[in-house]
Order: C-alpha cells, then sequence, then structure tokens
C-alpha cells in the first residue's frame, strides 16, 4: 500500500470519526449531568440543514457552522424545558426531538437540495500539506482539530474543574446537590444547551465538510452511534476519541472494502458493519462490566426540588 | 447559660409555613444561645423538618422572624446560611457515593481552597477532633459513621457558629454516638451552638441542655431534658400517656421452626453487599432480632430469605424441617413464610394500588382471595377491611390507594396484611422505622401476639432499643455476616455495639470501645479504628 493511500485513508478516518467524537463529547456532557437526550441525530439534522443554508445564503461557510450550533442549541432547549421543567419522560422526548429534527431539516433543506456549499476546508497554506505527512497532520477541516481539543477541554472540564465537579455531583445525586445549594435544573439546562450545540456543530460537519450538499436524513443515524459511543467510552472523553476514532475506522473499512471490489458480501452488510459493531461493542461492555456501570447515577431520572 | 448582654445565636419569632392542607409550623419561637446544645423534639410531622430547612434557607417562612446572633436575618438559600455561619448535617447524608471524601467535601464548601490546601486543611481538622477518616476513599466504600464524619467535617471547615444536626445518630452504633458525642461537646465549649434533632429521648437526655418540643407544628412545651424522664418528654411528644407493650413471651419453649443455615449469597452491583454463612435458629414463640447499621446485608438478608433472591445463593433455609432455599416467592408464602421489606412504599406495597389490591398480591394463596386464576373481589375485600379494622389503620377504606396512607398507617397496614395471614414465620425489615411513636407501639404488640400465638418472628432493626424491648435473643449482622446469637436478657451493650462496628470474636470485647480493635481484615472496605474518647 503506498504511502498515499495509507494517509488518504487515516484522513477518512478523521474525517468519520469528527462528528461522532464532537457529539458524543457533547452528548457525555449531558448525561454527565443525569440528563439522558436521545434526540442528538435530530438535533444533528437541524445543524447540518442550517449550516448549509447559511454558507451557501452567506458564502462564509464559518458562520454556518456557528448558526447550525445555535439552531441545535435552540432545538435542545425544547427537549430541556419539556423534560427538565415539566419532567416529561426523556427516553420519550429525545424520541420525539429526533423525529422532529427529521421532519423539520427535511422541510428546510427542500429548496437547497442539488446546490453545493462552500466547504469548511482545510486551513493551513498549502506548504504545509505539500507532502502526505504534513498533509496527515495539517491537511484536515478545521472541526477535525476542534475536536481534538475538545476533547480535551471536556476532559480538563469534567476532572479538574470546579464546574466540572459540580455538574458531576448533579448527575451523581441531584437530591443531595439540591440539598447543599446548588441549581439542579441550571446546571442541567445549560448542559443540554452544550450538548445541543455540539450535536449542531457535529451535524454541519456533514453538510459542510463531508459533502458538501443537503440531502434528506444527511447525517444517516450517525446520531445513534454517538450516543452509544458514550456509554462504549464509559462516560470518559478519552475513551471517546478512541471509540470515535475506531468507529472511524470501521466506517472507512466499509467504504475501501467497497472500493477494493471486495464484495464476498453483499454491500448492504458492509454498510451495516458500523451499526452491528455499535451493538456487539455495547454487549460486549455490559455483559464484561458486571460490577456496575459507570453511568451517572442520576442518569434518566427527572428532578423535582423536595417541597 | 445565655449571658445577661449577650443576644441568643439563633432565635426564632413567630415562624409560620403553611403547605396545601396542612399547617407544617404555626408560630414557632423559640432561642438557642451561643455555645448551647438545645434540641428539637417531635414525632415525625411534628414540623422539625420544615422548620430546620427554613433556618438552613432550604424552604422560606410565610411568617415570622429569624435573629441571628440578634440581628434580623432573611436566610434566602442554604448558601446564605452557609454565609451566615450555619451549618447542617443532613440525616439522609448528601453524599456522592461514586466521588473520594475531598471530592465531597469541596462540594459542600462555597470557595473551596485548592485541592491540596484542602486536603491539609481537612487532614488538620480531622486531627484535631480524632476523627479517623481517609480523604481519598470513595463514599461508597466507607461506613455509615464514616460518611457522617464527612459532613460533618464539611460543615467544621467553614467554622460554623450553628450546627444543626437532624436525626445524626439514627445510623450509628452506639460507640460511633459516643464519639459525635464527644465531637458536638467539644464544639459547644468552643462556642459554636448546636440545634439537635432527634427523637431518641435518652440521647437528648445525655447530651442537651435546653429542648423545644413540637406537636403538629406548634410548640408544645420546652423543658430542661436533664430533669425530665424520657417517659415524660415521650407524653409531651405525642400528646398523651404511653402504652406499655404487653409482658413478652419467656422464650424457653418451643421448638426450632425456623432454621437458616451457611447462608451465602453475593450481593447487588455496585455497592450490595454480600452474605457470608448466615445461619441462624429461632423456635416458636420466639422473636429473634438482627441488629445491625444499614447496609450491611439487612435488605440483601430479607431478599433470600423471602425468595426474591435465588440467583447464586447457597445454604439452606428450613421451616419446620421443610427445606424451602429451592422454593419461589409464592411458594415459600404457601408454606407459611410472610416477609416485610425495609421499604413499604414500592417494595412491600404497589402505592398506586389500592389496599385490596395490595392485600391480594401477598395474601392470594394462603388466604384464598383467587381460584382458578380469578380474583375473587369480595374476599379480597373483605379481608382488607378486616386487616383495616384489626390494625386500626387510618384510611377511607379497601379502596384507598396505598400511596395516600402516611407511612405510619401504610405500615401498620403491610404488617397487618402478613400477620392476619398467620404465618408460621414472619420475617420483618425495620418494622418501625419512620414510623410514629403510637403506631410503633401497636406494631410491636402485634408481633409480640403472633409470637404468642406460636410464629417464629425475625425483626431486622437498625433500632437496638426496640430490638431488646421485643426480642428473645439477638444477633448482629455486619458487612454480610451474622454474629453469635446473645441472650437479650443480661446482654452487654457495648458488646453488641462493637460487633456492629465490625469487630468480630471476643478478645476486643468489654470495656475497651473499641480503642485498640483495629478491623479484622476480612471486609472488602476495611474499616478505621476507633479511637477512644
Amino acid at each position: 500500500m503506498s504511502l498515499d493511500l495509507l494517509v488518504a485513508i487515516l484522513m477518512t478516518v478523521a474525517g468519520a470519526a469528527t462528528p461522532l467524537l464532537i457529539a458524543g463529547l457533547g452528548e457525555l456532557v449531558v448525561e454527565k449531568s443525569g440528563v439522558l437526550n436521545l434526540g442528538v441525530e435530530g438535533m444533528m439534522l437541524i445543524g447540518a440543514v442550517t449550516g448549509f443554508a447559511v454558507a451557501t445564503s452567506t458564502g462564509v461557510p464559518v458562520l454556518g457552522a456557528l448558526a447550525a450550533m445555535a439552531a441545535a442549541a435552540a432545538a435542545s432547549l425544547i427537549f430541556a424545558v419539556l423534560v427538565l421543567t415539566l419532567m416529561a419522560n426523556q427516553v420519550a422526548t429525545g424520541l420525539a426531538l429526533t423525529i422532529f429534527g427529521t421532519g423539520v431539516s427535511a422541510l428546510i433543506g427542500a429548496p437547497f437540495v442539488g446546490i453545493t456549499t462552500p466547504t469548511l476546508g482545510p486551513v493551513f497554506p498549502d506548504f504545509l500539506t505539500s507532502s502526505p505527512l504534513l498533509r496527515l497532520v495539517f491537511g484536515h477541516s478545521p472541526l477535525v482539530y476542534v475536536g481534538l481539543i475538545l476533547t480535551v477541554a471536556v476532559a480538563f472540564f469534567l476532572n479538574r474543574s470546579r464546574s466540572g465537579l459540580i455538574l458531576r455531583a448533579v448527575g451523581e445525586s441531584d437530591a443531595a446537590a439540591h440539598a447543599i445549594g446548588y441549581p439542579v435544573l441550571k446546571i442541567r439546562y445549560l448542559a443540554v444547551l452544550f450538548g445541543g450545540a455540539m450535536a449542531g456543530l457535529a451535524g454541519s460537519y456533514y453538510s459542510l465538510v463531508l459533502t458538501p450538499m443537503w440531502a434528506e436524513r444527511l447525517t444517516a443515524g450517525r446520531g445513534w452511534i454517538a450516543i452509544a459511543l458514550v456509554v462504549f467510552a464509559s462516560w470518559k472523553p478519552g475513551r471517546m476519541l478512541a471509540g470515535a476514532y475506531l468507529f472511524g475506522l470501521v466506517m472507512t473499512m466499509e467504504l475501501q472494502a467497497k472500493a477494493a471490489g471486495f464484495n464476498v458480501f453483499a454491500p448492504e452488510l458492509l454498510a451495516a458493519l458500523p451499526y452491528v459493531a455499535t451493538i456487539a461493542v455495547l454487549a460486549i461492555i455490559s455483559a464484561a462490566r458486571r460490577t456496575g456501570t459507570a453511568a451517572p447515577a442520576c442518569l434518566g431520572k427527572p428532578f423535582r426540588a423536595a417541597a | 447559660m445565655a449571658g445577661a448582654a449577650a443576644a441568643p445565636r439563633l432565635e426564632l419569632r413567630e415562624i409560620s409555613k403553611r403547605f396545601p392542607g396542612v399547617v407544617a409550623n404555626d408560630a414557632v419561637s423559640f432561642q438557642v444561645p451561643a455555645g448551647a446544645i438545645h434540641a428539637l423534639l417531635g414525632e415525625n410531622g411534628a414540623g422539625k423538618s420544615t422548620l430546620v430547612k427554613i433556618i438552613y434557607g432550604v424552604q422560606q417562612a410565610d411568617e415570622g422572624e429569624i435573629a441571628f446572633d440578634g440581628r434580623p436575618v432573611h436566610i434566602g438559600s442554604p448558601r446564605e446560611a452557609r454565609a451566615l455561619g450555619i451549618g447542617m448535617v443532613f440525616q439522609h447524608f448528601s453524599l456522592f457515593e461514586a466521588m473520594t471524601v475531598l471530592e465531597n467535601i469541596a462540594l459542600g464548601m462555597d470557595e473551596p481552597p485548592p485541592r491540596g490546601e484542602l486536603e491539609t486543611r481537612v487532614r488538620e481538622l480531622l486531627d484535631s477532633y480524632g476523627l479517623a477518616l481517609d480523604p481519598h476513599r470513595r463514599v461508597h466504600t466507607l461506613s455509615v459513621g464514616e460518611r457522617q464524619r464527612i459532613e460533618i467535617v464539611r460543615a467544621l471547615l467553614q467554622n460554623p457558629k450553628l450546627l444543626i444536626m437532624d436525626e445524626p445518630t439514627s445510623v450509628l452504633t452506639p460507640q460511633e454516638v459516643e464519639q459525635l458525642f464527644g465531637t458536638l461537646r467539644r464544639l459547644a465549649a468552643e462556642g459554636c451552638s448546636i440545634l439537635y434533632i432527634s427523637h431518641k429521648l435518652h440521647e437528648i437526655k445525655a447530651l442537651c441542655e435546653s429542648a423545644t418540643i413540637l406537636r403538629g407544628g406548634k410548640v408544645v412545651a420546652s423543658c430542661d431534658p436533664r430533669e425530665e424522664s424520657a417517659r415524660s418528654m415521650a407524653e409531651l411528644m405525642i400528646g398523651g400517656s404511653l402504652k406499655d407493650l404487653s409482658q413478652k413471651s419467656t422464650g424457653a419453649a418451643g421448638k426450632e421452626r425456623f432454621v437458616v443455615s451457611a447462608l451465602s449469597a453475593p450481593g447487588e452491583p455496585p455497592f450490595g453487599t454480600s452474605l457470608k454463612d448466615v445461619s441462624f435458629m429461632v423456635r416458636a414463640g420466639e422473636i429473634f432480632g438482627i441488629a445491625g447499621v444499614a447496609g450491611n446485608g439487612q435488605n440483601e438478608l430479607l431478599a433470600v430469605l423471602s425468595g426474591e433472591e435465588r440467583a447464586g445463593v447457597t445454604g439452606s433455609i428450613r421451616l419446620d424441617g421443610r427445606e424451602l432455599a429451592a422454593l419461589s416467592v409464592g411458594a415459600r408464602r404457601r408454606a407459611g413464610l410472610a416477609t416485610s421489606p425495609e421499604e413499604r412504599n414500592g417494595h412491600a406495597a404497589v402505592p398506586g394500588m389500592s389496599l385490596s389490591e395490595n392485600a391480594l398480591l401477598s395474601a392470594r394463596s394462603r388466604m384464598g382471595l383467587a381460584s382458578a386464576g380469578v380474583v375473587r373481589a369480595g374476599a379480597t375485600k373483605a379481608f382488607a377491611a378486616k386487616v383495616i379494622e384489626a390494625f386500626s389503620v387510618k384510611a377511607t377504606g379497601p379502596g384507598a390507594a396505598a400511596g395516600s396512607l402516611s407511612g405510619g398507617n401504610l405500615q401498620k397496614f403491610v404488617m397487618g396484611r402478613e400477620i392476619m395471614e398467620n404465618p408460621a414465620v414472619l420475617v420483618v425489615s425495620q418494622p418501625t422505622w419512620g414510623v410514629d411513636a403510637g403506631a410503633a407501639s401497636f406494631i410491636r404488640q402485634a408481633m409480640i401476639d403472633l409470637a404468642a400465638g406460636g410464629a417464629a418472628v425475625v425483626v431486622v432493626s437498625q433500632d437496638l432499643d426496640e430490638l431488646l424491648e421485643l426480642c428473645d435473643r439477638l444477633a448482629v449482622i455486619n458487612e454480610g455476616r451474622l454474629s453469635e446469637t446473645m441472650d437479650v436478657t443480661g446482654i452487654s451493650i457495648e458488646r453488641v455495639g462493637l460487633l456492629m462496628g465490625g469487630i468480630h470474636g471476643g478478645a476486643h470485647a468489654a470495656g475497651q470501645a473499641g480503642a485498640a480493635a483495629g478491623h479484622d481484615g476480612r471486609s472488602p472496605a476495611p474499616r478505621q479504628p476507633e479511637p477512644a474518647l
């Protein structure tokens, strides 16, 4: 295998992994605060279509990415009001958010089908990407670097900062955090909004970087993989990075296998590989972890301040 | 105690708080001088908790004034309370199981110093008060006494002027209680006022110099506990006279009815306790007590005895010689083994279902409430009505939802449901936990009567006084192991306390108060030795 091809494959891996990483880190923070938002896929689609629309209208892809974050955060705010203030069931509301996001994105995106957009491509000057190895370091979309920086930032926030400690405390025991005097709901609102913004950013990666055009259901279920990755990662940002890149690799293998004319299996079976891998990994993890999960103790439970 | 010039540390004036349908506090006034240990006494529902929440800023009073060191203050949040110098140790600890001691302490502070400095300060404080605690341990590996120390350290780091202790001893061993009292007395001597909430009257007599007694949200009396008897204070609390329990059986007679031998079971992950080689025997007509601090395998033991948990269980459970270990919950019930778990709402009873339906759930086979899979609605209702009447349960009738009953009434119903089945063996956990004094004495009497009728009764309780009053013999459970059985007559409380604290074997017994006793080395989470007072 030539160096060029190897670099190309690795670049694809990073490309496939980045949106999973960004959306996954967002969901990880949300879950650490004790909220389960299953609407990641929907928020990603809202982000993808908003990013595309703003980038094509303004011609500035960065604005698209920012708008994607804002739009998905707005969608997550609906979720937050429903599950935090109105104490709706988190699972059902999250599923509804995904359905809502799918529909809304198709509606908004209808006029944009078939158009291409300016992309959020490599940012470093050309001389830095002249050789394959340099390209591997400097040749990515800025969002790839954002994903890596975000991993470090989230890890630092959760494990080293006081705000992160409080956020974990809220996810661990909302009643105790309330008794000490922390604003449980406010912290959860902020976490959900952050998760929404990250899902939006991840969604915009699909419409602004990977395929600079809009199609319905563009994110193709990757939001679900991001959610699964949170469990895979045992709620640890470092493992989330590893997991996202591992899944990126699996997805890339599928493409490469197809390109190489490797057709022992039906192509549909290959396309299903990442999803099968998700299920397999989750099953193995939960079977191996007999001594309980690392899940925040209050995950998914509504919080009502004691009267 | 209060100097003529000094304003009281805390003064409540006419504090009232209403909830829809209830007046929780009705014009409550009292004072706590600086450096005093003041007791707040009352039954469940007397308004103690609400009052404390108002003082700590968790809730706001509808009317009335709070003055702190003579100045009227508004306490809008726990943060504001802490800023004034009010610390609180919660009844149900506000701790985070998966985090370390140090993280928990940092979470309880408004402006914690950096980690290193905080750790130094925590260690200094622990040394100065002679408290044993490792700042880097995760909370779920700690004993209840150690957990409480976290809360106390958390409060003390803020140099409080007033420390509120809400039912602090309900889960401690007698030795841990003594140590806690030592700490509190020293704090008071240093000028910190302590507001001590409890319904354990002999403790209040031992610790407090003044007391305010609440009933139905109102102050009904103030007294000096040192000059009152426990009985006189109890009567002030309930507003009536206490009934004595009828003499319990002599206990010697009776054949071996319920024999448990070499029972072992794995604990539920992540924080469950596994049972290790538990053996005991109860005779007909006898009440057998299992003492111990919460979380030492009591719930696991109940689940294994009832048959809820059968996976991985080894050992034998015999009722009148018949082996039950392989049987299901229903089959055990039919064989005459009735059980009532600790959690009444959601475990012993389904809150959303009516009392009739709840009666049906456990009594259907023994009382013939269903035939050929069809519920006999009339018989069920009649049975529930009979329980309600016989156990004077305050409810609107058999159709009332279990969840609508107060804790004490639901417990009376659950106990009644089991006892009216006329079981050969009754196993109950925490029969009077959170139940008011009147209902508690009713329930205890019912168990005595059941045993007098020839049944074997097993009572699992954290309340040692209750066990001493009820039981013929008792054993102590600690980290899933059951101690040897002791006769209650002439029992050494000190010995029981040491066993509750995890000190096995006779060598360390009486007189040492755990001073020299190390942990036994068998536990997965070794306990720190308790320093002497």
